[in-house]
């Protein structure tokens, strides 16, 4: 189970970086939000995996690690903050430049590949 | 207490002159004067003990625990730097007085003299290594606004720069060697290095530490390969060339090797470096001095020379080498500063300094003509000038030493052409400007300056006969305890004049003829000197620094060429380069921890995941469909939570899974609908392998993570949750109670990205396309029926179960930030089904408003408790009895919770609400609401 929760992990990782790579703002923003998933999971993981071991006192015997589930939960909500400032962000510059290229506009005319 | 008002009077009173601007030039100056004239009081009050052979000492601490202490001492080799600094230092007050035009700001040239004055004192009474270096780097600041005074002129711009450029490198590399040796002796206080002078010589580190200190003295005192700045530096006014360039700041390399000789000094390494370097800059000076047709270029190049005699009498090392070498300084201060000021006197009187125009000067500046051939002649070395004695006992510790074996020889023969060409140029210095035939097409009619301007000159040129004539009687109190404080010794001084009949005398008589010979023929030397290439040193600095300035452009262009792709994939390669070193250093990437076995329904979970992901990389051109994919990701992701027992963040993931969907979907409607054009093969292939290692990278770690035994802080959250929280879901305890100073950080960074995102809208003008990419309109019906009616109905239930999610979050899966989610989307629902005008003709609230409010109300819950004597954010809870509910649980805590609670419904709908107007007529136009 750990080996396949890591190359999920891993995956979601570089499918994420691949999609920052890109030139154009909304697939990078895609994938900022993918990333920040793969890294929610990768934090989450630090607590290990357990099945059926709820972090409430008093429903099973054991109990995980409650203390990455915790920091997680908020950075879920600040990864979506990001998200929509980026995102927002990347609607003002379409806004007031027209494009959304995230390079250099001399850069694209010089090299004209995306 | 003395010797400290000595150093830091100047500096106090830099500010006068900048004060007194707007008086009368008088009063500037003898305010100037005044304030160097203290200080030299408190110096004289001071000496007396110096006399008596003692040192004294001034200790304040500063930054003990760096070993910098705010020390000074008072010994021979200070007293006799800090009276030549003050006392030239009035008189070229007193000259720059006449000297500088009306134009001039007298208040800014003599505050920045006052600051030179000042740094200079502090190197040379500083007890404290780094405290001296500290001085020693003000000394190049202060030098390069003297230099640059005139900042109109671009020759001086580039001068000032050339010498704070060279100075400053080799103030910095001084730092270095002088921490070196601060690292092997444990303390920079002077007389903890002085007493560990053999462990220093005998560490493996002296001779970098010897290297490094000798180039940050060779640099300032523009020894060789370094003396090309000074020359430039001659664009500064005359007082200045004659005070710092003379007199003071060029000897500021020569006392540190002075300083530093009882423990640096003596040993092969030093002897070779230092002899050498003095011996090679005292025939270079003096040869291009010969050559120099400006006069004070050639003064220049004549302080380059003597300053290359006293640095090679400082490598001998003998005790009568050092007394040489102080005389020297002595006298080198007193006649050249002279000889600077004459230079000035005929610039200021006839408007030239160009010894191929002026000449004949005689009759029009007799007295000026006097005071040129005394000083002139104390340079060229001449019986009873005080440049004789000194050049006498360079001549015989020259030819005493045998430092280099069979070789030895040539050091004397070399020394004796130094001499030669020294009085060479002197000659030429009186012969050229005062004798020959007038002149008569000078810029201006010469005539003998101002009688206070010549003042200065005369007591130099006194000075140089006195001592010329009667050396014991004036000079040996100062040296004596000078040289006994670089000897560490008490000698035995006997300079006389007449020795007998000895090598010194012929060495100095052939140096008179030589440089009688070599003046006659020095129209041959010149024809032969013009067959080579004129290397100015300024050009060959300039093409330096633009040489350095081109490649940090082209590096520059290199790598900041605009493309954001390129700037992240370097970023992400840097990680790599970082990463896999340690990596590759794991031996045996599974742990010890037992590993759970793999059940169909998360191999189907995890097959579906990883499949969304590449779909979503994959079809990133097509934006929505890749929008789509992510939504599969992020919902598998919260599928995944659950599996491994985190409800909390199930709940969490699942709707601001929703909600950041519907606001990518509303983005991409002010997207370009284009599709891009496709990425070259190249990129592609580049950017899978890079994404691919870090995936890769990042997996394995994981890994190695999941498989090793957890050794968690976390025991302590579960044994206390329910009795110092109150609260059964441990999760959220931690939350609102354990860390709740970091939930509260969080959410006011949430309300701060809502406000960051509702001032971005502000005023935005989007791309608002009516029809699709294929210029199909969009279909009229704007909110369907359906979707209204469902929406309305769920919205009370939605409330209705946030507000539940909310009460049982303390105790079950829950809490504030996931029932304000469930709000917000319910919330959300209702502006698509029904439209902005609907929502807001029913619900018109002030989002910024409810998000502020949250984020007070938790942080007065934190606050709260300093009124029960409690720290911040601590939490009380107690149980209550309510008829028909039962027992119920109250705590502070969820006080916080609300705080948590309305803050994300706040943002959220900031966020959203703001954005989704962008179409409507509600879009924000203005500050405000």
């Amino acid at each position: 189970m750990e080996t396949l929760y890591a190359i999920t992990v891993g995956t979601l990782t570089a499918c994420s970086v691949f999609l920052i790579l890109r030139g154009r703002s909304f697939p990078i923003v895609i994938g900022l939000t993918m990333l920040s998933y793969a890294v929610n999971l990768f934090l989450f993981s630090t607590g290990r995996l357990a099945i059926n071991e709820l972090p409430l006192i008093g429903v099973g015997e054991t109990s995980t690690d409650p203390l990455p589930q915790a920091l997680v939960l908020t950075a879920i909500v600040i990864g979506f903050a990001m998200t929509a400032y980026s995102i927002i962000l990347a609607v003002r510059v379409r806004g007031e430049i027209g494009s959304d290229e995230v390079n250099d506009t001399n850069y694209a005319e010089q090299e004209g590949q995306r | 207490m003395n010797l400290a008002a000595i150093v830091f009077l100047p500096f106090l009173g830099a500010i006068l002159p900048l004060l007194l601007a707007g008086r009368s030039r008088v009063q500037v100056t003898v305010a100037t004067a005044l304030v160097a004239a203290v200080s030299l009081t408190f110096l004289v009050m001071a000496s007396p003990a110096v006399f008596a052979g003692e040192t004294a000492y001034f200790f304040a601490e500063w930054l003990p625990q760096l070993g910098l202490h705010i020390g000074f001492r008072l010994d021979g080799l200070a007293l006799l730097f800090a009276g030549l600094i003050l006392i030239i230092g009035i008189l070229v007050i007193i000259y720059a007085h006449y000297y500088l035009s009306t134009e001039d700001s007298a208040p800014r040239f003599f505050s920045c003299l006052l600051l030179f004055m000042g740094s200079m004192l502090g190197i040379v009474t500083a007890d404290n290594l780094i405290l001296m270096w500290f001085f020693w780097e003000l000394t190049s600041i202060s030098s390069f606004l003297l230099i640059g005074y005139w900042f109109h002129q671009s020759n001086a711009r580039r001068g000032a720069r050339m010498a704070l450029a060279i100075t400053g490198a080799g103030g910095l590399a001084l730092l270095a060697g002088l921490l070196l040796i601060g690292n092997i002796v444990g303390s920079y206080q002077l007389d903890a290095v002085f007493a560990a002078a053999d462990t220093i010589r005998g560490h493996e580190l002296y001779l970098p530490a010897l290297i490094l200190v000798l180039i940050g003295a060779f640099t300032k005192s523009a020894q060789f390969p370094f003396q090309f700045w000074l020359p430039h530096a001659m664009a500064a006014p005359t007082p200045v060339s004659a005070y710092l360039h003379s007199a003071t700041m060029v000897k500021a390399g020569i006392f540190l090797m002075a300083r530093l000789l009882p423990v640096l000094g003596g040993t092969t390494e030093w002897f070779t470096i230092v002899t050498l370097t003095g011996l090679a800059t005292m025939l270079f000076g003096a040869y291009f001095a010969l050559l120099k047709t400006d006069l004070k270029g050639l003064l220049a190049f004549s302080t380059v020379s003597h300053l290359g005699l006293i640095t090679m009498l400082l490598g001998l090392g003998s005790t009568g080498a050092v007394i040489a070498a102080l005389f020297h300084i002595l006298n080198h201060a007193t006649f050249k500063a002279g000889l600077f000021m004459i230079a000035g006197i005929i610039d200021h009187e006839t408007g030239c300094r160009d010894m191929r125009k002026l000449s004949g000067l005689r009759k029009a500046m007799p007295f000026t003509m006097v005071l040129a051939v005394i000083t002139a002649a104390s340079m060229a070395g001449i019986p009873f000038f005080n440049g004789f004695l000194s050049k006498e006992m360079f001549f015989a510790e020259a030819y005493q030493q045998d430092l280099f074996g069979g070789l030895s020889w040539f050091v004397p023969v070399l020394a004796t052409l130094g001499a030669m060409l020294s009085v060479a140029y002197s000659v030429r210095f009186v012969h050229d400007v005062f004798f020959q035939e007038p002149t008569h097409d000078l810029p201006k009619q010469p005539h003998e300056p101002p009688f206070m301007m010549r003042v200065p000159v005369i007591i130099f040129a006194t000075l140089c006969l006195a001592i010329g004539i009667a050396p014991m009687l004036i000079a040996s109190d100062l040296l004596t305890p000078a040289v006994a404080a670089v000897t560490q010794s008490v000698p035995v001084l006997d300079i006389a004049i007449w020795h007998g009949f000895n090598m010194p005398l012929l060495m100095s008589a052939l140096a008179l003829i030589g440089g009688l010979v070599i003046y006659i023929g020095r129209s041959e030397l010149l024809t032969f000197s013009r067959q080579f290439d004129p290397h100015d040193a300024k050009e060959v600095f300039a093409t330096i620094v633009s040489a350095t300035t081109r490649f940090c452009d082209e590096l520059m262009q290199r790598i900041e060429n605009g493309s954001l792709q390129r700037y992240i994939a370097l970023l992400l390669v840097l990680t790599l380069v970082l990463v896999i070193p340690e990596l590759t250093a794991i031996r045996g990437l599974t742990g010890g921890r037992p590993q759970l076995p793999v059940d169909a329904i998360s191999l189907i979970g995890a097959i579906v995941l990883m499949l969304a992901a590449l779909a979503t990389a994959m079809l990133h051109r097509q934006r929505l469909t890749s929008l789509m994919m992510l939504s599969v990701v992020g919902l598998v992701v919260s599928l995944v939570f659950i599996h491994f027992s985190a409800p909390d963040l199930a709940m969490t993931q699942l709707v601001v899974e929703a909600v950041s969907i519907i606001l990518m979907i509303l983005a991409l409607f002010f997207m370009p609908q284009r599709i891009p054009r496709a990425s070259s093969g190249r990129r592609v292939a580049r950017d899978v392998l890079l994404a691919g290692t870090i995936g890769g990278i990042v997996g394995t770690l994981n890994y190695a993570l999941l498989t090793r035994p957890l050794n968690s802080i976390s025991d302590f959250f579960l044994a206390n949750a329910v009795s110092g929280g109150g609260g059964s879901n441990v999760v959220n305890v931690i939350l609102v109670d354990f860390r709740g100073f970091d939930t509260l950080g969080e959410i006011t960074v949430l309300a701060i990205a809502a406000a960051g995102i509702h001032k971005l809208l502000n005023n935005l003008r989007p791309f608002m396309p009516s029809s699709d990419v294929d210029g199909r309109p969009w279909h009229r019906i704007k909110h369907p029926l359906m979707v209204q009616t469902v929406a309305q109905a769920i919205l009370p239930l939605a409330l209705m179960v946030s507000f539940y999610i909310f009460l049982r979050g303390h105790n079950l899966p829950g809490g504030g930030f996931i029932a304000g989610l469930v709000t917000a989307a319910a919330m959300i629902l209702q502006y698509i089904a029904n439209g902005v005008d609907w929502v807001k003709s029913r619900f018109d609230y002030n989002y910024q408003t409810l998000t502020s409010v949250g984020v007070m109300i938790a942080l007065f819950t934190g606050v709260g408790s300093w009124l029960f004597d409690h720290n911040f954010l601590t939490s009380a809870f107690t149980h209550v009895h309510w008829p028909l509910i039962g027992e119920f649980e109250l705590a502070t805590a969820i006080l916080f919770d609300l705080g948590v609670y309305l803050t994300v419904i706040g943002a959220t709908l900031m966020i959203l609400a703001n954005f989704g107007q962008m179409t409507t007529r509600h879009r924000p136009r203005q500050e405000g609401y």
